[in-house]
């Protein structure tokens, strides 16, 4: 099956089998992003994350719609935890976008962080990018926004929701750290409980503390997703804040660092991974160790010996 | 014996037996003690505790005579296929000596939606009657004299609906609502936590709740408007306790709910009435019985402040447990049957439902329903144990499982009252995630055979396929197809146009009683799906809870 | 490479019994496998576009209500119809023995009846996966 032709052809399958490729880190992955990748950059990329429970799934879930409406294309990536004892998962996010799966427009995948925590981010981007390629024109990223795993993850998005929901003090404290740089756009869910104006001005006074990128203060949406309220004005924003992206020209500084820190990660991941190979099936890598143990040699004067013999440096 | 005395005696007895049960570690961690004495029930006062039967807290029984006046409403639980073949079933039933109907809807019925949806397919007539208008409710009740029966639906999202379908049946009979008895389940805080079957969203299913229970306090006054189930919870894997405790829980969300709509708590609290299950632990079951009437005796006065004593009083239906049939050995489900039966008389139920013993493998057969009654006459009129009241009080361990059962209910009753009430803890998935838990953990006991369930994990035997089982002809579904077609060519369809748009406008106010207008659309042939569709337009359908 | 058996567990039709499929679920995450739970009432068609957006190895469908004939084959069509032609289908519940054979023949790779232990479910499904 020539996956990357069929899937630019328009084969759901075939996107569907080029994202489990990349997922299991099969061969014929690297191939497939070759030919993709000049296919891809369209894509408008939204980052959902926020606290278990926050309701990011039902609103990621009436966002979709709302852009369905617009006549655009979705695609959506939901995230979630792998269990660190069995290996399993159980990915739960689509139960909430039941309604979106016969819409031919739209395409949910669910992934699961599985063991490879620096790995994760990239394998996000890259079914991002295999989205991208199929056409979405909108593309959400949806995760649980605790530990850095998760930030890395949001990372390769455009515009970053964090869904809030009042009444959970002590989230807010926990993760206000991460979520404040990320956040370009703060989502208060489950407006009609109690407590939504406090949680409001706390986001409000955390905010005045924090002026980074001073010509984009984060706004503060207050929606109901089950009951669909606050979400045409969420999508608003969210449109406000790419057109404010492009025309500030933050969008191609962003999407040049992002670019910039992908090819680096992937220098250092096929550069490390090539090297090791070499040391491995040598047998070397063991040998060095001990004498490194023993102060024989020092992992400095090893590192430039071994560059320079694989790589020429 | 002074107290000193016996636990000395009691340490001695421990030190004597623990040495001798060593050979039996597989027996050594059960949930209960090994032996159970006066220690256990230190402070127990016979007039604050149990009292008389019929009197306050009811712990032993909410009548005062109980099984010494009439026995228990023997109450088998059926419908399938058609109205007409389910009609035939009611009418066999009642002359085999069964003393009240129960009526069992397909799923597209209790889903609110009529046979012809796309969605019904492969449901239609399947685990009930499917009923999509009043002409098959017409049917479903021929030749039965609604002045003389008593009838339990179980239906919960459209229960409105189908108890106005009801109403209007009587009404052509001849027989005034105010002539009716019976029970709707009515309860869909359980749909939410283990059941499925709903449709709404809390609040405007709330809202139907109490419009039935405000319309029929006034109109049909012996009908029970609620059965607040903790059945299908304990089906969901529940423990005992919790079966009891999120089904208070539910009950204190309806009260409030209705009282918070302007009700009289005496007007409605009598109607009100539970549902229990019947499981395997004999003599727990027979503790939860007692327990739960205890505690809602006390929720009732204590926390609602309602006067009479009727509204105090926790009357139960019973269905012996369905998941505790085993498809191995079917045979075998005849004595778990009669064993949980003993435990739902030896509780003091008001009614029984007992399950047949095919039904792990498909709908019950005539001939396997016929022994599930038998097994409730048997019990009845001849193993003595409907013969003397509440025969089991007193007992160390009963007494000493009874004030462990109710503590740990007030516990959860408690801990839901913190998160803002049964409504909220379903919304949150609390209560949900608890049964799971109990649910996972006694599939993991079976399975590492902790816990022995005969012929499944223990004592197989290589098994012949069984042969007879019931099957529900294919057809059903084209037949309702073809009737509602004739139906809605038949009918006054600008008589129905105009109800159902009365009944979207009063559903959007939230003040209006819905009951007479969806009265008036069932009388016009009005079809369920017809009414409920338009009820989801205006409410809205929910949207599950699912955490794993 | 980080391959992981994916898992589609679906409760069909409009049955709302969900006990068995979220013990089952939580069994094959015990397992190490990824389950992908999409919840009550989905429609075959439903089904059968999920398992292929997630690209799943298994489609374990649990049913109490009776519409196993009808509901199974119709997922199981389906998927051969998007091309999902290396699907393990498996389905549970309340399922007569009589109707097993059809099922079978309709292409349901394993039909568990109530009683079965999960673990026997995690075998089959490391045994059968393609």
């Amino acid at each position: 099956m020539d996956i990357a032709g069929e899937l630019l052809a328009g084969s759901r399958l075939a996107l569907s089998r080029a994202i489990t490729a990349v997922e299991n880190e099969y061969d014929e992955a690297v191939s497939i992003m070759q030919r993709l990748y000049s296919h891809t950059g369209k894509a408008h990329v939204i980052g959902i994350t926020g606290p278990p429970g926050a309701g990011k799934s039902t609103l990621t879930d009436k966002l979709a719609k709302a852009y369905r409406q617009q006549g655009k294309t979705v695609g959506i990536v939901a995230v979630d935890p792998t269990s660190p004892f069995s290996g399993g998962a159980i990915l739960g996010d689509r139960i909430r976008m039941n309604e979106l799966t016969l819409d031919e427009g739209v395409f949910i995948r669910s992934m699961g962080t599985r063991g490879s925590l620096g790995g994760l981010s990239r394998k996000t981007a890259e079914v991002v990018r295999i989205l991208d390629a199929f056409g979405k024109d909108v593309v959400f990223v949806e995760t649980v926004g605790v530990g850095q795993s998760e930030v890395d993850v949001i990372k390769a998005a455009d515009t970053t929701v964090v869904v809030l929901v009042p009444g959970q003090g002590d989230d807010i404290q926990a993760i206000k750290a991460g979520i404040l740089e990320i956040g370009d756009i703060f989502a208060i869910n489950k407006a009609d409980r109690d407590g939504v104006d406090r949680l409001a001005t706390e986001l409000e006074m955390m905010l005045d503390l924090n002026q980074n990128e001073v010509d984009w203060r984060p706004p503060i949406e207050r929606t109901v997703a089950s009951q669909g309220s606050g979400i045409a004005e969420l999508l608003t924003t969210i449109d406000g804040h790419i057109c404010f992206l492009s025309q500030s020209g933050h969008l191609t500084r962003r999407r040049t660092d992002r670019t910039r820190n992908e090819l680096l990660a992937l220098i250092e991941e096929h550069i490390g991974r090539y090297v090791l190979q070499q040391l491995s099936s040598w047998g070397q890598l063991d040998t060095l160790v001990s004498r490194i143990e023993k102060r024989e040699k020092d992992p400095y004067t090893t590192v430039s010996e071994l560059l320079h013999m694989y790589l020429r440096y | 014996m002074a107290n000193e005395t016996l636990k000395a005696k009691m340490q001695a007895y421990t030190a004597k037996v623990e040495k001798s049960l060593e050979k039996f570690p597989e027996r050594k961690n059960l949930a209960h003690n090994r032996l159970y004495t006066p220690l256990d029930v230190e402070g127990f006062d016979y007039e604050r505790d149990l009292s008389f039967p019929g009197e306050f807290p009811f712990t032993r029984g909410v009548q005062p005579t109980m099984y010494r006046g009439r026995f228990w409403t023997m109450r088998q639980y059926a419908g399938f296929a058609t109205a007409e073949e389910s009609n035939k079933r009611y009418r066999y039933l009642l002359e085999q000596g069964q003393t009240g109907l129960s009526c069992a809807f397909d799923l597209p019925t209790q889903i609110g939606y009529d046979s012809d949806d796309p969605i019904s397919e492969g449901e239609v007539g399947k685990v009930g009657v499917a009923i999509d208008s009043l002409a098959d409710m017409e049917i479903l009740f021929d030749s039965i004299d609604l002045g003389k029966v008593s009838t339990s639906m179980t239906i919960n999202a459209p229960a409105a609906v189908l108890l106005a379908m009801y109403i209007a049946v009587a009404e052509k009979q001849g027989v005034a609502a105010d002539q009716l008895n019976g029970t709707i389940q009515n309860d869909i805080l359980k749909e939410y936590a283990a059941r499925g079957t709903y449709i709404f969203p809390p609040k405007p299913s709330m809202r139907l709740i109490t419009n039935i229970f405000e319309y029929c306090s006034k109109n049909v006054p012996n009908w029970n408007t609620i059965s607040i189930s903790g059945y299908h919870i304990r089906e969901a894997g529940s423990t005992a306790a919790q079966e009891i405790a999120f089904t208070i829980a539910d009950g204190i969300a309806y009260v409030d709910a209705a009282i918070k709509a302007g009700l009289n708590v005496d007007d409605f609290a009598g109607r009100l009435s539970f549902f229990w299950n019947a499981h395997n632990n004999v003599l727990e079951e027979v503790a939860k019985f007692r327990a739960s009437r205890r505690v809602w005796a006390k929720v009732m006065k204590e926390r609602f402040g309602a006067a009479k004593p009727k509204s105090w009083m926790l009357r139960v239906h019973t269905q012996t447990a369905g998941s505790m049939l085993t498809a191995q050995q079917p045979e075998n489900n005849i004595v778990r049957v009669a064993l949980q039966t003993a435990a739902a008389v030896l509780g003091g139920t008001q009614s029984l439902h007992t399950n047949s013993k095919d039904e792990a493998l498909a709908l019950p057969t005539e001939d396997s329903v016929r022994i599930a009654l038998r097994t409730q006459q048997i019990v009845a009129y001849e193993s003595g144990l409907a013969d003397v009241v509440d025969p089991l009080a007193g007992s160390y361990y009963i007494e000493a499982l009874t004030n462990k059962i109710e503590e740990e209910c007030w516990n959860y009753i408690k801990k839901i009252d913190e998160l803002g009430g049964a409504v909220v803890a379903i919304e949150k998935g609390y209560i949900q995630k608890e049964i799971q838990e109990s649910a996972y953990k006694w599939q993991m006991e079976v399975e590492q055979k902790q816990r022995i369930i005969v012929g499944v994990n223990q004592f197989q035997i290589k098994e012949k396929p069984v042969e007879g089982l019931m099957r529900v002809d294919a057809s059903v579904g084209e037949m309702q197809k073809k009737k509602l077609a004739d139906l809605r060519a038949k009918r006054d369809n600008a008589a129905v146009k105009e109800k159902l748009a009365a009944l979207e406008n009063a559903a959007k106010d939230e003040k209006t009683n819905l009951m007479p207008f969806i009265l008036d659309a069932v009388k016009v042939y009005a079809t369920l799906g017809e009414v409920c569709g338009v009820l989801r337009k205006v409410f809205g359908e929910y949207e599950a809870h699912v955490s794993l | 490479m980080e391959k992981r058996i994916r898992v589609l567990v679906a409760k069909p039709g409009l049955d709302g019994h969900d006990r068995g499929a979220k013990v089952v679920a939580r069994a094959l995450r015990d397992a190490g496998f990824e389950v992908i739970y999409t919840g009550l009432r989905q429609t075959p068609e439903q089904i059968a576009e999920a398992s292929l957006q997630e690209d799943v190895n298994v489609v374990a469908m649990s049913l109490l209500s009776g519409a196993h004939n009808t509901l199974f084959p119709k997922v199981v069509n389906l998927l051969k119809e998007k091309g999902m032609n290396d699907v393990l289908v498996v389905g549970g519940g309340v399922i007569p023995d009589a109707d097993i054979p059809g099922l079978k023949q309709a292409g349901v790779a394993e039909v568990f009846t109530p009683g079965t232990p999960t673990a026997n479910i995690v075998d089959f499904i490391k045994s059968n996966v393609k």
